[in-house]
């Protein structure tokens, strides 16, 4: 089949979705610690950076641009969106299950219909076939899975 | 709330959602030219991957307009809650990024997509209620 994705490929787009949402939901949390940002307190952007919090909520979120990039170079970017719109799902889940916070019926609903978009997305192709590109991607993986 | 608070707000959240969708589709344009960056670092190690993305013009403005995108963002959230903010940026961006995907990446955006768009938006619009 073309374009099916490699096992490799799949955990990249799984970087993306967990990387994303934990990475917010880290830096969120250490800047709660710090303290409110503004013109005549920026010494504290400074602290922020000694936070173990905002420290590696930092480090998921470059994780995050390169996993990102890295799927943007081999799908689309309409393919890859639904994968980024679900770490909202993450971030519901993780509320609920590690905080314990409580999800009303809608947030349910939503967290369903991003579920059921990245189903619609997943069954498809993952790259549009562009007949003047053939010729270079051929010559860069001599025919792989194809 | 008078016309004018409307349109500021509105206009605010406008700019930061087309500055994501410009950013998005130049890079998403720069990686497609790339190719796949995986092969890339085969050959040349994780250095030479990112030599080859940081030497990329449009992943260089893309990344300009993202990092705009970030202090739009923060404008805006001291106008507005991010309560409106969060889900009326998001559901924009992923509608505009579908019509850019479209136009400008001649992207093949099929029914199962536009799908999946609107109901991302929706979800969001839901998720953040």
């Amino acid at each position: 089949m073309k374009h099916a994705l490699k096992p490799s490929q799949y955990l990249i787009l799984i970087a993306v979705m967990l990387t994303a949402s934990v990475g917010d939901t880290l830096l969120s949390r250490g800047m709660a610690q710090v303290g409110a940002v503004d013109l005549h307190h920026l010494g504290l952007l400074w602290q922020a950076l000694f936070n173990p919090y905002v420290v590696s909520g930092i480090v998921l979120l470059i994780g995050f641009f390169a996993s990102y990039m890295t799927a943007l170079s081999w799908a689309d970017l309409t393919f890859v969106m639904p994968a980024t719109a679900f770490s909202y799902v993450v971030v519901a889940l993780l509320s609920r299950f590690w905080l314990h916070e409580h999800l009303s019926i809608y947030r349910w609903a939503g967290i369903a219909l991003i579920v059921c978009a990245v189903g619609f997305v997943a069954g498809g192709p993952s790259r549009t076939e562009h007949p003047d590109e053939q010729h270079e991607l051929g010559l860069m993986d001599s025919g792989v899975g194809r | 709330m008078n016309a004018t608070t409307v349109l500021h707000i509105w206009s605010a959240i406008g700019g930061v959602a087309a500055l994501a969708v410009i950013g998005e589709v130049l890079i998403a344009a720069a990686m497609r030219k790339l190719g796949d960056l995986d092969i890339i670092r085969e050959h040349s190690g994780l250095p030479g991957a990112i030599r080859a993305v940081l030497s990329s013009p449009l992943f260089l403005v893309g990344a300009l307009c993202m990092a705009l995108n970030f202090f739009a963002m923060l404008y805006t959230l001291s106008i507005i809650d991010l309560s409106l903010a969060a889900p009326a940026i998001a559901s924009l961006t992923y509608i505009g990024n579908a019509i850019a995907a479209k136009i400008f990446l001649n992207e093949n955006v099929d029914r199962r997509r536009w799908l999946a768009v609107l109901f991302v938006c929706v979800g969001v619009i839901l998720i953040s209620l």
